[in-house]
Protein backbone atom coordinates (compact mmCIF):
# COMPACT_ATOMS: atom_id res chain seq x y z
CA UNK A 1 0.00 0.00 0.00
CA UNK A 2 2.90 2.75 0.69
CA UNK A 3 4.55 1.45 -2.38
CA UNK A 4 1.47 2.81 -3.89
CA UNK A 5 1.36 5.96 -2.63
CA UNK A 6 5.21 6.70 -3.16
CA UNK A 7 4.63 6.03 -6.72
CA UNK A 8 2.08 8.52 -6.58
CA UNK A 9 4.58 11.48 -5.45
CA UNK A 10 7.06 10.43 -7.90
CA UNK A 11 4.19 10.88 -11.02
CA UNK A 12 3.59 14.34 -9.51
CA UNK A 13 6.36 14.69 -9.00
CA UNK A 14 7.26 13.64 -12.90
CA UNK A 15 4.65 15.10 -13.70
CA UNK A 16 5.18 18.67 -12.85
CA UNK A 17 9.07 18.39 -14.14
CA UNK A 18 7.46 17.78 -17.66
CA UNK A 19 5.31 20.91 -17.87
CA UNK A 20 7.75 22.95 -16.62
CA UNK A 21 11.21 22.01 -18.00
CA UNK A 22 12.87 24.19 -21.15
CA UNK A 23 14.21 21.25 -22.61
CA UNK A 24 11.25 19.44 -24.65
CA UNK A 25 12.96 15.74 -24.77
CA UNK A 26 13.73 16.26 -20.81
CA UNK A 27 9.79 16.83 -20.69
CA UNK A 28 8.82 13.88 -22.94
CA UNK A 29 11.39 11.76 -20.44
CA UNK A 30 9.48 13.04 -17.42
CA UNK A 31 6.12 11.90 -19.39
CA UNK A 32 7.61 8.20 -19.60
CA UNK A 33 8.34 7.79 -16.00
CA UNK A 34 4.89 8.69 -15.16
CA UNK A 35 3.51 6.49 -18.11
CA UNK A 36 5.98 3.60 -16.37
CA UNK A 37 4.87 4.20 -12.84
CA UNK A 38 1.27 3.94 -13.90
CA UNK A 39 2.30 0.33 -15.59
CA UNK A 40 4.53 -0.80 -12.22
CA UNK A 41 1.20 0.31 -10.83
CA UNK A 42 -1.25 -1.80 -12.73
CA UNK A 43 1.10 -4.93 -11.46
CA UNK A 44 1.08 -4.25 -8.32
CA UNK A 45 -2.63 -4.07 -8.43
CA UNK A 46 -2.75 -7.41 -10.30
CA UNK A 47 -3.62 -5.94 -13.75
CA UNK A 48 -1.97 -7.58 -16.41
CA UNK A 49 -3.89 -6.56 -18.99
CA UNK A 50 -3.61 -3.13 -18.98
CA UNK A 51 -0.12 -2.99 -17.66
CA UNK A 52 0.76 -4.41 -21.40
CA UNK A 53 -1.71 -1.87 -22.91
CA UNK A 54 -0.12 0.97 -20.82
CA UNK A 55 3.48 -0.30 -21.82
CA UNK A 56 3.20 -0.16 -25.46
CA UNK A 57 1.16 2.82 -25.77
CA UNK A 58 3.67 4.35 -23.96
CA UNK A 59 6.49 3.12 -26.11
CA UNK A 60 4.59 4.37 -28.67
CA UNK A 61 3.87 7.81 -27.89
CA UNK A 62 7.24 8.58 -26.97
CA UNK A 63 8.38 7.25 -30.15
CA UNK A 64 5.99 9.64 -31.56
CA UNK A 65 6.77 12.26 -29.64
CA UNK A 66 10.64 12.19 -29.77
CA UNK A 67 10.36 11.48 -33.71
CA UNK A 68 8.84 14.69 -33.93
CA UNK A 69 11.12 17.01 -31.61
CA UNK A 70 13.79 15.39 -33.51
CA UNK A 71 12.08 16.93 -36.73
CA UNK A 72 11.68 20.32 -34.86
CA UNK A 73 12.72 21.91 -32.38
CA UNK A 74 13.47 20.83 -28.49
CA UNK A 75 13.25 23.91 -26.88
CA UNK A 76 10.21 25.29 -24.93
CA UNK A 77 10.42 29.03 -25.70
CA UNK A 78 7.52 29.47 -24.13
CA UNK A 79 8.53 28.63 -20.49
CA UNK A 80 10.26 31.44 -17.75
CA UNK A 81 8.49 34.39 -19.86
CA UNK A 82 5.88 37.50 -17.75
CA UNK A 83 2.65 36.06 -18.05
CA UNK A 84 0.02 38.36 -19.63
CA UNK A 85 -3.18 39.53 -18.00
CA UNK A 86 -5.01 36.87 -20.19
CA UNK A 87 -3.38 34.21 -18.89
CA UNK A 88 -3.33 35.54 -15.02
CA UNK A 89 -7.14 35.66 -15.32
CA UNK A 90 -7.11 32.01 -17.19
CA UNK A 91 -5.20 30.86 -13.90
CA UNK A 92 -7.19 32.70 -11.30
CA UNK A 93 -10.66 31.09 -12.96
CA UNK A 94 -9.54 27.93 -13.48
CA UNK A 95 -7.88 27.26 -9.65
CA UNK A 96 -11.45 28.57 -8.78
CA UNK A 97 -13.11 25.43 -10.82
CA UNK A 98 -10.31 23.50 -9.52
CA UNK A 99 -11.17 23.91 -6.01
CA UNK A 100 -14.51 23.83 -6.53
CA UNK A 101 -14.07 20.50 -7.73
CA UNK A 102 -12.22 18.82 -5.52
CA UNK A 103 -14.72 19.93 -2.82
CA UNK A 104 -17.16 18.47 -4.67
CA UNK A 105 -14.89 15.40 -5.45
CA UNK A 106 -14.04 14.67 -1.45
CA UNK A 107 -17.76 15.00 -0.74
CA UNK A 108 -18.54 12.28 -3.41
CA UNK A 109 -15.43 10.25 -2.59
CA UNK A 110 -16.66 9.90 1.00
CA UNK A 111 -19.64 8.11 -0.31
CA UNK A 112 -18.07 5.16 -2.53
CA UNK A 113 -16.46 2.08 -0.84
CA UNK A 114 -12.83 2.34 0.78
CA UNK A 115 -9.83 1.58 -1.27
CA UNK A 116 -9.38 -2.68 -1.89
CA UNK A 117 -13.16 -3.08 -0.61
CA UNK A 118 -15.23 -3.22 -3.91
CA UNK A 119 -19.26 -4.04 -3.69
CA UNK A 120 -18.60 -6.74 -6.81
CA UNK A 121 -22.34 -6.76 -7.24
CA UNK A 122 -22.20 -6.77 -10.94
CA UNK A 123 -18.84 -8.41 -11.27
CA UNK A 124 -19.13 -11.48 -9.12
CA UNK A 125 -22.19 -12.34 -11.94
CA UNK A 126 -19.39 -11.85 -15.12
CA UNK A 127 -17.44 -13.92 -12.98
CA UNK A 128 -20.00 -16.44 -12.34
CA UNK A 129 -21.18 -16.93 -16.11
CA UNK A 130 -17.24 -16.27 -17.34
CA UNK A 131 -16.33 -19.47 -17.87
CA UNK A 132 -20.07 -21.35 -17.92
CA UNK A 133 -21.38 -22.76 -20.54
CA UNK A 134 -24.11 -20.02 -20.83
CA UNK A 135 -21.54 -17.35 -20.58
CA UNK A 136 -18.91 -16.25 -23.56
CA UNK A 137 -16.17 -19.49 -22.49
CA UNK A 138 -13.27 -17.38 -22.66
CA UNK A 139 -10.38 -18.32 -20.24
CA UNK A 140 -9.64 -14.10 -20.38
CA UNK A 141 -12.22 -12.96 -17.64
CA UNK A 142 -10.87 -9.17 -19.23
CA UNK A 143 -11.37 -10.21 -22.73
CA UNK A 144 -15.20 -11.71 -21.69
CA UNK A 145 -16.11 -8.34 -20.05
CA UNK A 146 -14.95 -6.08 -23.05
CA UNK A 147 -15.96 -8.35 -26.09
CA UNK A 148 -18.82 -10.12 -24.76
CA UNK A 149 -21.00 -8.08 -21.83
CA UNK A 150 -19.13 -5.06 -22.82
CA UNK A 151 -19.12 -5.27 -26.23
CA UNK A 152 -21.37 -2.25 -27.12
CA UNK A 153 -18.75 -0.17 -24.91
CA UNK A 154 -15.41 -1.34 -26.80
CA UNK A 155 -17.47 -0.18 -30.11
CA UNK A 156 -17.54 3.23 -28.59
CA UNK A 157 -13.77 3.20 -27.81
CA UNK A 158 -13.05 1.50 -31.14
CA UNK A 159 -15.18 4.74 -32.78
CA UNK A 160 -13.34 7.37 -30.67
CA UNK A 161 -10.17 6.18 -31.67
CA UNK A 162 -11.25 5.90 -35.34
CA UNK A 163 -12.44 9.73 -34.72
CA UNK A 164 -9.14 10.73 -33.11
CA UNK A 165 -7.63 8.98 -36.33
CA UNK A 166 -9.75 10.64 -38.71
CA UNK A 167 -9.00 14.29 -36.74
CA UNK A 168 -5.66 13.94 -37.07
CA UNK A 169 -4.89 12.89 -40.39
CA UNK A 170 -7.10 15.66 -42.17
CA UNK A 171 -5.33 18.22 -39.60
CA UNK A 172 -2.25 17.21 -40.76
CA UNK A 173 -2.33 16.27 -44.90
CA UNK A 174 -0.04 17.60 -47.41
CA UNK A 175 -2.05 16.85 -49.73
CA UNK A 176 -5.49 19.16 -50.57
CA UNK A 177 -4.48 22.22 -48.82
CA UNK A 178 -4.15 25.94 -50.06
CA UNK A 179 -0.73 27.48 -50.35
CA UNK B 1 13.01 10.41 -43.88
CA UNK B 2 16.24 8.93 -43.34
CA UNK B 3 17.59 5.75 -42.23
CA UNK B 4 19.92 5.04 -39.18
CA UNK B 5 23.11 3.23 -38.67
CA UNK B 6 24.17 0.19 -39.38
CA UNK B 7 24.70 -1.21 -36.26
CA UNK B 8 20.49 -0.06 -35.25
CA UNK B 9 20.00 -2.02 -38.63
CA UNK B 10 21.55 -5.12 -37.76
CA UNK B 11 19.79 -5.56 -34.71
CA UNK B 12 16.11 -4.53 -35.83
CA UNK B 13 16.75 -7.19 -38.72
CA UNK B 14 17.27 -9.64 -36.06
CA UNK B 15 14.41 -9.02 -33.60
CA UNK B 16 11.93 -7.77 -35.70
CA UNK B 17 10.42 -11.00 -36.67
CA UNK B 18 10.09 -11.48 -33.39
CA UNK B 19 8.02 -8.66 -31.92
CA UNK B 20 6.26 -9.51 -34.85
CA UNK B 21 5.40 -13.07 -33.75
CA UNK B 22 5.26 -11.86 -30.41
CA UNK B 23 2.14 -9.30 -31.47
CA UNK B 24 0.31 -11.79 -33.03
CA UNK B 25 0.35 -14.27 -29.92
CA UNK B 26 -0.95 -11.26 -27.89
CA UNK B 27 -3.99 -11.03 -30.14
CA UNK B 28 -4.78 -14.39 -30.82
CA UNK B 29 -4.64 -15.66 -27.14
CA UNK B 30 -6.14 -12.64 -26.31
CA UNK B 31 -8.95 -14.93 -24.56
CA UNK B 32 -6.79 -17.07 -22.78
CA UNK B 33 -3.99 -15.18 -21.37
CA UNK B 34 -3.46 -11.08 -20.69
CA UNK B 35 -3.19 -8.74 -23.58
CA UNK B 36 -5.98 -9.00 -26.66
CA UNK B 37 -6.92 -7.09 -29.65
CA UNK B 38 -5.61 -3.22 -28.59
CA UNK B 39 -2.14 -4.49 -26.67
CA UNK B 40 -1.39 -6.87 -30.03
CA UNK B 41 -2.40 -4.06 -32.44
CA UNK B 42 0.01 -1.83 -30.92
CA UNK B 43 2.78 -3.78 -30.69
CA UNK B 44 2.13 -4.69 -34.88
CA UNK B 45 1.68 -0.87 -35.12
CA UNK B 46 5.48 -0.82 -33.28
CA UNK B 47 7.12 -3.46 -35.58
CA UNK B 48 5.99 -1.00 -38.70
CA UNK B 49 7.36 2.31 -37.15
CA UNK B 50 10.77 0.50 -36.20
CA UNK B 51 10.81 -0.59 -39.56
CA UNK B 52 10.54 2.79 -40.74
CA UNK B 53 12.52 4.50 -38.19
CA UNK B 54 15.61 2.32 -38.84
CA UNK B 55 15.43 1.71 -42.81
CA UNK B 56 14.07 5.10 -43.70
CA UNK B 57 11.80 5.82 -46.66
CA UNK B 58 10.92 7.59 -49.58
CA UNK B 59 7.97 10.30 -49.43
CA UNK B 60 6.63 8.69 -52.01
CA UNK B 61 6.56 4.95 -50.55
CA UNK B 62 5.33 6.99 -46.93
CA UNK B 63 2.01 8.86 -48.79
CA UNK B 64 1.07 5.42 -50.44
CA UNK B 65 1.51 3.31 -46.65
CA UNK B 66 -0.87 6.28 -45.05
CA UNK B 67 -4.13 5.52 -47.45
CA UNK B 68 -3.13 1.94 -47.27
CA UNK B 69 -3.22 2.31 -43.31
CA UNK B 70 -6.29 4.36 -43.68
CA UNK B 71 -7.72 1.54 -45.88
CA UNK B 72 -6.62 -1.52 -43.31
CA UNK B 73 -8.32 0.89 -40.29
CA UNK B 74 -11.59 1.02 -42.01
CA UNK B 75 -11.82 -3.04 -42.71
CA UNK B 76 -10.70 -3.51 -39.07
CA UNK B 77 -14.09 -1.01 -38.11
CA UNK B 78 -16.10 -2.88 -40.69
CA UNK B 79 -14.63 -6.35 -39.72
CA UNK B 80 -15.98 -5.53 -35.45
CA UNK B 81 -19.40 -4.06 -36.69
CA UNK B 82 -20.20 -6.41 -39.13
CA UNK B 83 -19.75 -9.55 -36.66
CA UNK B 84 -22.40 -7.01 -34.36
CA UNK B 85 -24.76 -6.87 -37.05
CA UNK B 86 -24.07 -10.97 -38.18
CA UNK B 87 -25.54 -11.15 -34.31
CA UNK B 88 -28.21 -8.97 -35.06
CA UNK B 89 -28.90 -10.91 -38.06
CA UNK B 90 -28.33 -15.00 -36.88
CA UNK B 91 -29.06 -14.49 -33.47
CA UNK B 92 -31.46 -11.23 -33.11
CA UNK B 93 -29.01 -9.48 -30.49
CA UNK B 94 -26.42 -6.96 -31.55
CA UNK B 95 -23.08 -8.53 -30.30
CA UNK B 96 -24.54 -11.25 -29.21
CA UNK B 97 -21.92 -14.48 -29.07
CA UNK B 98 -23.51 -16.53 -31.59
CA UNK B 99 -20.87 -19.02 -32.33
CA UNK B 100 -20.14 -22.06 -30.18
CA UNK B 101 -18.20 -21.50 -27.36
CA UNK B 102 -15.79 -25.00 -27.76
CA UNK B 103 -13.60 -26.10 -24.57
CA UNK B 104 -12.60 -23.57 -22.48
CA UNK B 105 -8.82 -22.74 -22.40
CA UNK B 106 -8.44 -24.09 -26.02
CA UNK B 107 -7.17 -21.50 -28.48
CA UNK B 108 -10.74 -22.13 -30.56
CA UNK B 109 -13.27 -20.85 -28.19
CA UNK B 110 -15.05 -18.33 -27.14
CA UNK B 111 -17.02 -17.66 -29.83
CA UNK B 112 -16.92 -14.52 -31.60
CA UNK B 113 -13.70 -12.98 -29.11
CA UNK B 114 -11.33 -14.04 -31.32
CA UNK B 115 -12.78 -12.48 -34.63
CA UNK B 116 -12.86 -9.21 -32.37
CA UNK B 117 -9.40 -9.07 -31.16
CA UNK B 118 -8.56 -9.76 -34.88
CA UNK B 119 -10.82 -6.39 -35.98
CA UNK B 120 -9.44 -4.64 -32.75
CA UNK B 121 -5.56 -5.39 -33.39
CA UNK B 122 -6.43 -4.53 -37.10
CA UNK B 123 -7.88 -1.20 -36.49
CA UNK B 124 -5.62 0.07 -33.82
CA UNK B 125 -2.64 -0.98 -35.45
CA UNK B 126 -3.16 0.63 -39.00
CA UNK B 127 -4.52 3.74 -36.77
CA UNK B 128 -1.34 4.01 -34.48
CA UNK B 129 0.29 3.59 -37.88
CA UNK B 130 -1.03 5.98 -39.40
CA UNK B 131 -0.97 8.58 -36.50
CA UNK B 132 2.53 7.96 -36.73
CA UNK B 133 3.10 8.65 -40.42
CA UNK B 134 1.22 11.66 -40.54
CA UNK B 135 2.70 13.27 -36.81
CA UNK B 136 6.35 12.51 -37.78
CA UNK B 137 6.79 10.75 -41.63
CA UNK B 138 5.57 13.42 -43.53
CA UNK B 139 6.87 16.81 -44.43
CA UNK B 140 3.99 18.69 -43.17
CA UNK B 141 3.05 22.42 -42.80
CA UNK B 142 4.31 24.51 -39.69
CA UNK B 143 4.63 27.99 -41.18
CA UNK B 144 1.08 29.02 -41.93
Amino acid sequence: MIELYLFLIFMVTAAIIATEIKDLMAAVISLGAVGFSVAIMFIMLQAPDLAIVQIVVEVLTIVIFVAVILRTTHIDKTIGKKLSGTQILAIVSFSGFAILFLIVMFRTLQEIPAFGEPIMKVAMEYIRLGLSSYGPGGANIVANVILDFRALDTLGEATVLFTSVIAVVTLIRKSGRKK
Amino acid sequence: MKGMSLIVKTVTNIVIGFIFIYGLYIILHGHLTPGGGFAGGVIIAGVFVLKLLTFGSKAKDERSASTQASVWESIGGLLFVSVAFLGLLLAGTFFINFLPKGTPLHLLSAGIIPICNIAIAIKVGAGLFAIFLALAAQKYIIED
